[in-house]
């Protein structure tokens, strides 16, 4: 068993690169990614890096408590720009999420083998990007002790909300991605957590991870029930993630704000959601793989792969922001119209030409397989996306309300310190929720390794 | 003191291979075995088969989860909307479904997904902390590289002696007993 066979030469078909690294076994893979919760020490870098994103969670706490304290007067917000910062952070937060889902549900579902190690902490990370959007919209109410009114529930007052409000749609199309979310990610879980609840070194390990697996033992019975289960969840996460997105488009497509009432939005909003959640899969993976030697694993395939995708759902995003522009003048509604000569010249023009640099014009390396395969390149180009993706829905949300449809309603919108230090706060939430997550829970998922492993032994690591 | 009282579960067999423990469950199968249990630390394909495992309930109370949670959603919404917060405005239909359907759809997805979660625990009788394979002590290894077949007593087949010459004569390494510590 497990004898490693040479790989077959076949000239003519160039090779691709492994999604495992030949000579894994079961134990191997579990040992190895077993061992970064189990046994490793902490290091320096984990130590200096929680330390760093504790802080910035405490200035989140601290912009909060002060946002209680005095109101929304303390951003940049004003009257015509009610949705400032609040707004364009929790679209761009969302939007992260998406390609964890995407990678756990649809590409199991289109049976790509690539995704088995890089699907557990990109569902972790749609996990804590979408606890960091949530925080937007709740602050943006002003009175987040009200939140509750949102949700119908039978109140002494009589009232319920308006179902036929984009806002409360997004509020049920967010709760129930975050449930989703968790539970598929729960699920996926378990048998690693009856992994470590049997590789525990120490009573405490051994209960926190016992009572986690809930007595997981790995019976035929549970795992064709348990398989069941993960198909249809990723059946139902799959449309699940194309309607939040949409969802969130249509807070936007449904009002009739020029820039915003447009058909185009659902899908250019859910390919930027997806090429943004990549963008942020290859920022954290890129220096998981090298800080817990998990190279083996999360190989040049994964880079390579992520950044095709990137490339593919940033050509749609370049088609959606080419489509505004042609709409606008094909239309000729004199607002439209105005609002695309707006980007192009007005007083935020410069954030515009930013994201067409970040988002359209850098992406285009990709096309060479030199810069595919550079590792250094890919996260600078990751940051690069990351960035764009943030300035688009800057673009969206600010220049079209500063400049609607009568003169006299025009404005400008300037962030405070308390917009940035909110923003950098949530930042701080999510890396740091990382770093936990990387040293409390197996970062890889352990058993779909171990099937990786006996499939690479059957095909002799020659599938594909 | 805690009485220590000890019946014997049954017999379990420990395999190398996800390929061993196939053909041993089918062996077990032929030879007329039927309360069998397979432990493996990956999904075995076919292996539920072997063992005479076929349907499972999971889809179906997904479905039941799906239809309920969109029949609620579509519900609550035509109720508030039309019957008890009526609203007009301009005159316009108050049972004006299309801006129901994102609702509705969000919550045929929630409903499924719970059901489809909260069932497959619940069949699999999880959370489950005490099993007696749990006693033996190379079990630890299911969850990493071993798979494990167990004849369980209440087999109207099991002989304690012949069972365990079973499992060795398919090719089990460390056959053992599992006792059950109730």
């Amino acid at each position: 068993m497990s004898v490693t066979q040479p790989p077959v030469n076949v000239p003519e078909i160039r090779r691709l690169d492994p999604v495992l690294e030949p000579g894994h076994t079961y134990a191997s893979v579990t040992d190895k990614i077993a061992a970064v919760v189990l046994t490793r020490p902490l290091g320096i870098g984990w130590l200096a890096g929680f330390t760093l994103t504790f802080s910035l969670v405490m200035l989140l706490f601290g912009s909060l408590a002060w946002l209680i304290v005095k109101g929304v007067g303390i951003w940049g917000i004003n009257i015509p720009i009610g949705w400032g910062f609040a707004i364009v952070n929790f679209v761009w937060w969302i939007g992260i999420g998406h390609a964890g889902t995407l990678i756990s549900a649809i590409l199991f579902l289109l049976n790509q083998k690539w995704r088995t190690s890089i699907n557990r902490f990109a569902e972790a990370m749609t996990l804590f990007a979408v606890a960091c959007a949530g925080i937007f919209p709740l602050i943006h109410t002003g009175r987040p002790w009200m939140a509750y009114y949102m949700m119908p529930y039978p109140s002494t007052m009589g009232v319920w909300p308006q179902f036929r409000s984009p806002l409360i749609w997004d509020v049920f199309a967010v709760s129930t991605y975050g449930t989703v979310s968790l539970m598929f990610w729960f699920i996926g879980l378990l048998p690693d957590l009856a992994t470590l609840r049997d590789r525990a070194k120490n009573r405490f390990q051994q209960l926190i991870y016992g009572a986690l697996a809930m007595g997981w033992r790995g019976s035929a019975h549970h795992w064709h029930r348990y398989q069941s289960a993960y198909l249809l969840l990723a059946g139902l996460a799959t449309p699940l993630v194309l309607s939040v997105h949409t969802v969130v488009s249509f807070d936007f497509a449904v009002a009739i704000v020029p820039g915003w009432h447009t058909t185009i939005f659902p899908p250019y909003f859910v390919a930027g959601a997806i090429y943004s959640g990549f963008a942020m899969v290859l920022t954290l993976a890129i220096p998981l793989r090298k800080a817990y030697g998990l190279q083996d694993f999360i190989t040049m395939r994964h880079l390579d792969n992520m950044a095709k995708v990137m490339l593919a759902t940033g050509l749609i995003v370049a088609y959606g922001y080419f489509v505004e522009f042609f709409m606008a003048f094909y239309s000729g509604n004199k607002f439209d119209v105005f609002l695309a000569q707006q980007r192009l010249h007005g007083p935020y023009a410069h954030y515009y030409y930013a994201l067409i640099l970040c988002n359209i014009l850098t992406p285009q390396l990709l096309w060479f397989e030199k810069v595919r395969r550079n590792v250094a390149a890919l996260f600078v180009m990751s940051l690069v996306i990351n960035t764009g993706m943030w300035l688009e829905r800057f673009v969206i949300v600010v220049i079209s309300l500063t400049r609607d449809f009568v003169p006299s309603a025009w404005g400008r919108y300037q962030p405070t310190f308390w917009d940035f230090s909110t923003f950098i706060g949530t930042l701080g939430l999510f890396v740091m929720l990382i770093f936990l997550f990387v040293r409390g829970l197996p970062a890889i998922a352990i058993s779909e390794m171990r099937e990786l492993v006996a499939h690479e032994s059957h095909s002799g690591g020659d599938h594909k | 003191m805690k009485e220590h009282r000890s019946q014997l579960f049954g017999v379990m067999g420990e395999f190398a291979t996800p390929e061993q423990i196939l053909s041993a469950a089918k062996k077990a199968r032929e030879a007329g075995y039927k309360h069998i249990a397979a432990y493996t630390p990956f999904p075995v394909e076919g292996l539920a088969h072997a063992i005479g495992f076929r349907w499972t309930a999971v889809p179906l109370i997904t479905l039941i989860g799906g239809l309920g949670g969109g029949l609620t959603g579509f519900g609550l919404q035509y109720w508030v909307a039309a019957i008890t917060y009526p609203m007009n405005i301009g005159g316009r239909p108050l049972n004006s479904w299309p801006a129901f359907i994102p609702v509705t759809f969000e919550l045929t997805v929630l409903g499924a997904s719970i059901f489809a979660v909260v069932g497959m625990l619940a069949l699999n009788k999880l959370p489950q902390p005490y099993h007696p394979v749990f006693n033996v002590e190379r079990f630890a290894h299911a969850s990493t590289d071993r798979f494990f077949l167990c004849i369980e007593a209440r087999d109207p087949k099991f002989n304690l002696a012949e069972t365990s010459r079973f499992l060795q004569s398919v090719a089990a390494e460390h056959v053992s007993e599992v006792k059950d510590e109730g």
